[in-house]
């Protein structure tokens, strides 16, 4: 219980941090968004009255403090170029990225761990070869290129996949999912191939122990040796390679909408950035980084929920 | 310490049943660049019903290996035993499928560790590691194995059995989590327990309180010990028979008495010096100079060559063999190959 306690102060102290340095970058970035919005013609009164009436006017410290308190509240000011709120572009936005990250995180566990397994119990043979120079090609290949790559191969012969564009889920699930499923695979496949090597040298780690070699003494069969102590040990650090996962998923998802030409979250990151549309771009960094903590957050907990050792100290 | 005392009653090599046989037992470890490490070469003993045997000599000897090689637990690869029989009451161990073998591991032959903080699965209750073999090998239900794990907890003196069956390993001390190994190993009443080095990690007080819960268990259940040590003290206390391992073969096997009183092999004689006696001072503890050979680099004559005081000239061509010249009294020297010897 302290344990979570502790936990969760974190979390919130991190949570402050992360939007203190958010808030600090955009008043140090070059660029003046009144500029961009009125053009280097406009006049000196126009500009101010638009500072007022954005509170651009006001001592840094109290505009820090009104961003706070629209965070907390969900509102996160107006959008300057598309003139909506932010919550709202984003409340349309998000949808395309979480499903894009979700299943992506799924396609990476669902293929990462049991081939971990796999190649740990076939140490040094063959298929452990293999599998390690396909790891090294996995690393090498741009993310950009092996979207290119699917869209050409799978895209443009299946007519099951969208290459372009978002279907709602509610709409129809096959149509979202033929609309994820190819950029999913393009920011897994890579994941794939460098995480399956961590999740092996966990399972090879664990292996070595001499609690192994206790259960053996038991005569316990070699598939309950594996999957009941042995897989449930390796999660421990298995788990923070996933909660790892999770960041550089979110990150993938910004080039690889551009790739898809998914609306999403990257998406408008990358045209807001190009129109300093602060308040924008601090909502999404703000939205993006909360996302990652929060997972490191959860990884904690399950951490306590699976190593006793951290649950009873 | 006191020079160890030699019980009378352990004395007394009692002709029972045969309940183990080792016969020109090989595991070998394959290092690469084709060097062989020879761990356990050709070593041949027995464990009769009800007997204590104590395994003794210095790391690196091959008495672990030994141990698990009739577990048949050794890492393959690298590790692999290449030739000999090893027999449980005349059933060969060694052509026992992987299957057949996982009924004979917990059941038939249960075993304890050196290290008692790291050989408990530290996710999992100590209930739960305990049942997990009475459910394997008496097929009993989660419920009654746990009542069944309970009693045997009170057997290796919990008194709060009830409270450290949901305890987790790491919530219990050294000495506690051996008494848990020893109820893990003794759970389905084995036949033959060993115990490898299984007071080196503990505390004195509680080295004596785990080598006596392992004889009570013995007696108690019928059981024989192979125990693993290079305590010469615990040996003198526990053990009915000695074997004396060096360079992955065995150099002398005796009654415990005659293996203490008419110590015949140099290595035994040295590994007995090493004792310290608190009647006789001495300005520093005796030790064996040099070390045990590497297991791939044993030479061609006698493996304890380099370091023996008697050494001759004949010891560094040829390696003796381990000969019996007198009763159950059995020695790989070339002083004794002539009746009488030295």
């Amino acid at each position: 219980m302290a344990y979570i306690i502790r936990r969760i102060i974190l979390f919130v102290v991190t949570m402050v941090l992360v939007s203190l340095i958010t808030f600090s970058v955009f008043q140090v970035m070059p660029g003046d968004p009144i500029r961009i919005m009125l053009g280097t013609e406009a006049d000196e009164t126009q500009v101010e009255t638009l500072k007022k009436q954005l509170g651009l006017d006001q001592p840094l410290y109290v505009q820090y403090i009104d961003w706070v308190k629209g965070l907390v509240t969900g509102d996160l000011g107006e959008s300057i170029r598309f003139s909506r709120p932010v919550t709202e572009l984003l409340a349309d936005r998000l949808p395309v990225t979480i499903s894009l990250a979700l299943i992506t995180l799924l396609i990476v566990v669902i293929v990462a761990i049991p081939l971990g397994i796999f190649v740990a119990k076939r140490q040094n043979k063959l298929s452990d070869v293999v599998l390690s120079s396909a790891t090294q090609l996995g690393m090498a290949i741009p993310s950009f290129w092996l979207g290119m790559l699917l869209i050409l191969y799978l895209g443009m012969n299946f007519s099951f996949f969208t290459i372009s564009g978002y279907v709602p889920w509610t709409q129809s699930v096959a149509g979202a999912l033929g609309a994820i499923l190819l950029p999913a695979l393009t920011i897994a496949i890579p994941q794939i191939a460098v995480k399956f090597r961590y999740v092996r040298n966990a399972i090879l780690e664990q292996l070595r122990l001499d609690y192994v070699r206790t259960i053996r003494s038991k005569g316990i069969t070699e598939k309950f040796v594996m999957y009941k102590h042995v897989l449930r040990n390796s999660m421990i650090p298995i788990l923070t390679i996933f909660g790892l996962i999770t960041a550089e998923v979110v990150a993938g998802t910004i080039i690889v909408e551009q790739v898809f030409s998914l609306p999403g979250i990257g998406q408008l990151l990358i045209t807001s950035i190009s129109y300093r549309d602060f308040p924008l771009v601090q909502g999404i960094v703000m939205y993006i980084t909360f996302i990652v903590v929060l997972i490191n957050f959860l990884v904690d907990i399950l951490y306590s929920v699976l190593d006793p050792r951290i649950r009873l100290n | 310490m006191n020079t160890p005392q030699i019980k009378s009653a352990s004395t007394k090599l009692l002709q029972e049943d045969l309940l183990l046989e080792v016969k020109g037992l090989k595991t070998y470890f394959k290092l690469g660049k084709g060097k062989v490490a020879k761990a356990v070469d050709n070593v041949s003993f027995s464990i009769n019903k009800g007997e204590t045997v104590a395994l003794v000599g210095e790391s690196g000897s091959g008495k672990s290996i030994t141990s698990l090689s009739i577990m048949r637990l050794i890492p393959k690869p690298p590790g692999e035993i290449v030739e000999g029989s090893i027999r449980l009451e005349g059933k060969e161990l060694l052509t026992l499928s992987e299957n057949e073998m996982t009924e004979v591991r917990g059941n038939e032959i249960g075993m304890i560790f050196q290290e008692p903080m790291t050989s408990l699965d530290p996710v999992f209750t100590i209930g739960n590691q305990i049942v997990e073999s009475l459910m394997k090998h008496q097929k009993m239900k989660k419920r009654e194995a746990y009542e069944k794990a309970i009693e045997l907890l009170k057997v290796v003196g919990f008194s709060r059995a009830e409270v450290i069956i949901n305890e987790y390993p790491h919530q219990l001390s050294g000495g506690m989590r051996q008494r848990v190994m020893i109820a893990i190993a003794m759970s389905n009443n084995p036949k033959l327990l060993i115990a490898d080095e299984p007071t080196t990690a503990l505390d004195v007080t509680v080295q004596a309180q785990i080598l006596n819960l392992m004889v009570d268990m013995k007696e108690q259940f019928g059981s024989s010990i192979l125990l693993i040590t290079h305590d010469m003290g615990v040996v003198a206390e526990v053990a009915n028979r000695v074997l004396v391992m060096y360079g992955g073969q065995i150099v002398e096997e005796a009654p415990v008495k005659d293996l203490f009183l008419k110590t015949k092999h140099p290595y035994t004689k040295a590994l007995l010096k090493t004792i310290p006696s608190i009647d006789v001072e001495l300005e520093r503890l005796d030790s064996i100079p040099g070390m045990v050979p590497p297991a791939h680099l044993f030479p061609t004559g006698c493996r304890f060559a380099e370091r023996c005081v008697h050494v001759m000239a004949k010891c560094r061509e040829e390696n003796p063999e381990l000969m019996e010249n007198s009763p159950n009294h059995k020695v790989r020297c070339h002083l004794y190959e002539q009746v009488g010897g030295i």
